[in-house]
């Protein structure tokens, strides 16, 4: 237990420090560590599947691809944007949703049952796939197609349009 | 145009055929040539222990000749200094006293000869100028050196061994 | 878990860590030995008999030279790039059966430092980490080569490992696990039934669509573009001096090792060699297996070696070209074929 205390206070430290870093690169790599912790919650959860694909996926490529494009984009205090009063309201809004939704979980959370997990060997690889393509094979179909519409779409935004001239 | 000589060749510019993109028989190809070097001998001279043998005709360090009774033959000309395209030699005179027969063989003599390797060509002009034939290019190369002043060759360099020693 | 037996893992693994630096440090003199060989030439032959010390003393010249950090260069940035990408390649060999059990004295001893049932996907996650190093170090020399290098490499690596795990996949689809330490085992032998056991002969295709993206992990020529010298000095380690240069050097050939091993392991029947059921000594067979699994890896660091004196590099399109719309298609089409295969031939 004490091991996910620890583990829980770095992932809280390192989420702190993503969003009051000042450099946008060194906010991404607090999050690339805030992930490896997550990775390790994973192992702790005896969900290795999931850790081991938290770790390549987010770690290994969708940071990278956050970090490649931080790179590109020259950021510097000059050239950061304005922000407007109308900015300052719609986050305050969004800000005030995420609290009431934070809330409501939370009440949520202490009328309703535990959920125990019938079998505490489910993240291992065997026994996620047998759950996947048996019980939630369904969704998890559903769930491909969309990432394929979603790739389509990508693939239809950076195609150059043909000249019409 | 007609061609000036039968070596010209036109270079065809096809659309590479499959076996040829899928590149991975040229590889192959590659891999075997490369591999058939692997095992020849290497061309490798291991420089100071080995030595290419030089060319009967090649002209290296200078070197003063004495004649048959070990006497330079060296007479202070100066035709190989006049003849010398980088100027690189220069030398003093002097008169041979009495009893010095045995160490020079004509009556004037070369008291300082000098050489500047870092101005010579080795072009052996002064190997044919000379008309006591004292100087021959019959040496190894010039060794390197630190200081420009180390290049300056003096008779200490440059004179034969004496015969009987 | 006794004390004997945490000592014996913490033996393993000092041991896995010094051979992977021994040769990392002796695989650099083997480039430059094959690039010579290659070349008709004799290569290193000065530091001892047949400049066998060499890496000693490029070891030590890389020790004392003098450690430069770019003053506008984030320093500590600049640090953790090399010692990230020298951690992140020593890490990979820890899920690799290096041999069968050893059995002494009453100790059975796994030559293996960690049995992850999700082995594969642990190589797999390491590979994919092996970029931060590059990139972290190529940002932070505020150098506009770097930084070029580092997005090279950090686009270079994302597109391969796509087909490189599209390819592992039809592998696991045939051996249906995950664990490495099952896959060496269901390659044992050379030779059952009516065909070979090696995953190399039942993926082919598979095998060469993995070394390829291999090759494009490891940053090894013809793929080398992060650090293409004709346009980018240095590629990510311009920058870099002494000993921080030589930790970037040194986990791109502990790259080369630790990929070599995989390959071997999943391809090439790991410690599995022609006829080892005739060997009736558990211990001889662990122990022959071990330097036969060496023997594979070392030719295949050999054959990194061979290709990059062989072949020339890539230009950028057509490297992007060559993984996205040609190895992917592969891949997925390799996957098709093996299921294809497994439904009705199994």
């Amino acid at each position: 237990m004490s091991t996910f205390y620890f583990i829980a206070f770095l992932s809280i430290f390192f989420s702190i420090l993503v969003i009051t870093a000042k450099n946008p690169v060194h906010s991404i790599l607090y999050l690339i560590l805030t992930f490896a912790t997550f990775t390790v919650h994973y192992i702790l959860m005896n969900a290795q599947f999931v850790a081991i694909v938290n770790f390549i996926v987010y770690m290994g490529a969708i940071l990278v691809l956050f970090l490649y494009t931080l790179m590109l984009i020259n950021l510097n205090k000059d050239s950061e944007p304005q922000k407007s009063n109308i900015i300052k309201i719609i986050g305050f809004i969004a800000g005030g949703c995420f609290l009431v939704a934070v809330v409501a979980a939370l009440k949520a959370y202490q009328t309703s049952q535990l959920v125990v997990l019938q079998n505490p060997n489910l993240g291992l690889v065997k026994n996620l796939g047998k759950i996947l393509f048996n019980e939630y094979l369904l969704p998890f179909e559903v769930s491909s197609i969309l990432l394929l519409s979603a790739m389509v779409g990508a693939v239809l935004l950076a195609t150059k349009e043909p000249k019409t001239t | 145009m007609e061609p000036l000589s039968n070596k010209r060749k036109v270079i065809e510019s096809k659309p590479l055929s499959f076996m040829e993109r899928i590149y991975l028989p040229a590889i192959f190809k590659g891999l075997a040539i490369t591999m058939k070097h692997f095992f020849r001998k290497p061309v490798t001279i291991r420089y100071p222990e080995e030595k290419r043998e030089y060319s009967e005709n090649f002209r290296g360090l200078h070197s003063l000749k004495r004649d048959e009774q070990g006497r330079e033959r060296c007479t202070a000309c100066g035709l190989c200094a006049l003849s010398c395209p980088a100027e690189a030699i220069t030398m003093i005179s002097a008169e041979r006293q009495k009893g010095e027969e045995h160490l020079y063989r004509e009556e004037k003599y070369a008291a300082v000869y000098e050489i500047n390797m870092l101005r010579c060509i080795f072009c052996g002009l002064c190997e044919e100028a000379c008309p006591k034939e004292a100087i021959y290019l019959d040496g190894p190369h010039v060794a390197s050196d630190y200081l420009r002043k180390d290049f300056i060759y003096g008779k200490d360099k440059l004179v034969e061994a004496p015969l009987n020693q | 878990m006794g004390l004997t037996d945490i000592l014996i893992k913490l033996g393993l693994i000092v041991i896995i860590f010094l051979i992977s630096l021994v040769i990392a440090m002796y695989s650099t003199y083997a480039e430059r030995k094959v690039a010579a060989f290659l070349q008709d030439r004799v290569g290193p032959d000065r530091a001892g008999p047949w400049g066998i010390l060499q890496p000693l003393a490029d070891g030590g010249k890389m020790f004392l030279k003098e450690e430069i950090i770019p003053t506008n260069a984030n320093a500590f940035l600049f640090i953790a790039g090399p010692s990230l990408a020298i951690l992140v390649s020593c890490i990979g060999t820890a899920v690799i059966p290096w041999g069968q059990q050893l059995v002494i004295g009453g100790h059975v001893i796994d030559l293996q430092v960690a049995d992850v049932n999700v082995g594969v996907l642990y190589i797999f996650g390491v590979v994919s980490l092996g970029v931060y190093g590059i990139m972290i170090g190529g940002w932070a020399s505020n150098n506009k080569y770097s930084l070029l290098g580092a997005i090279r490499a950090a686009s270079q690596n994302i597109s391969y490992e796509i087909a490189m795990g599209l390819s592992i996949i039809a592998l696991l689809m045939t051996t249906g696990t995950l664990s490495l330490r099952h896959i060496a085992e269901q390659q044992t032998g050379f030779w059952h039934g009516h065909w070979f056991t090696w995953n190399v002969f039942s993926q082919p295709l598979g095998f060469l669509i993995f070394i390829i993206c291999a090759f494009a992990e490891t940053n090894r020529s013809p793929f080398d573009l992060p650090e293409c010298e004709t346009e980018l000095v240095g590629g990510y380690h311009t920058e870099y001096s002494s000993m921080k240069l030589g930790f970037y050097l040194f986990s791109e050939y502990i790259n080369m090792f630790v990929s070599g091993a995989v390959m071997a392991t999943l391809y090439f029947g790991g410690y599995n060699f022609p006829l080892m059921h005739h060997i009736h000594s558990p211990n001889l067979v662990a122990i022959l297996g071990v330097v036969v699994l060496f023997a594979k890896i070392f030719f295949f660091i050999f054959f990194f070696m061979w290709v990059r004196w062989t072949i020339p590099r890539f230009r950028y399109d057509q490297l992007m070209d060559l993984g996205w719309k040609v190895l992917i298609p592969l891949s997925i089409a390799n996957i098709v074929i093996t299921g294809v295969w497994i439904t009705y031939f199994k």
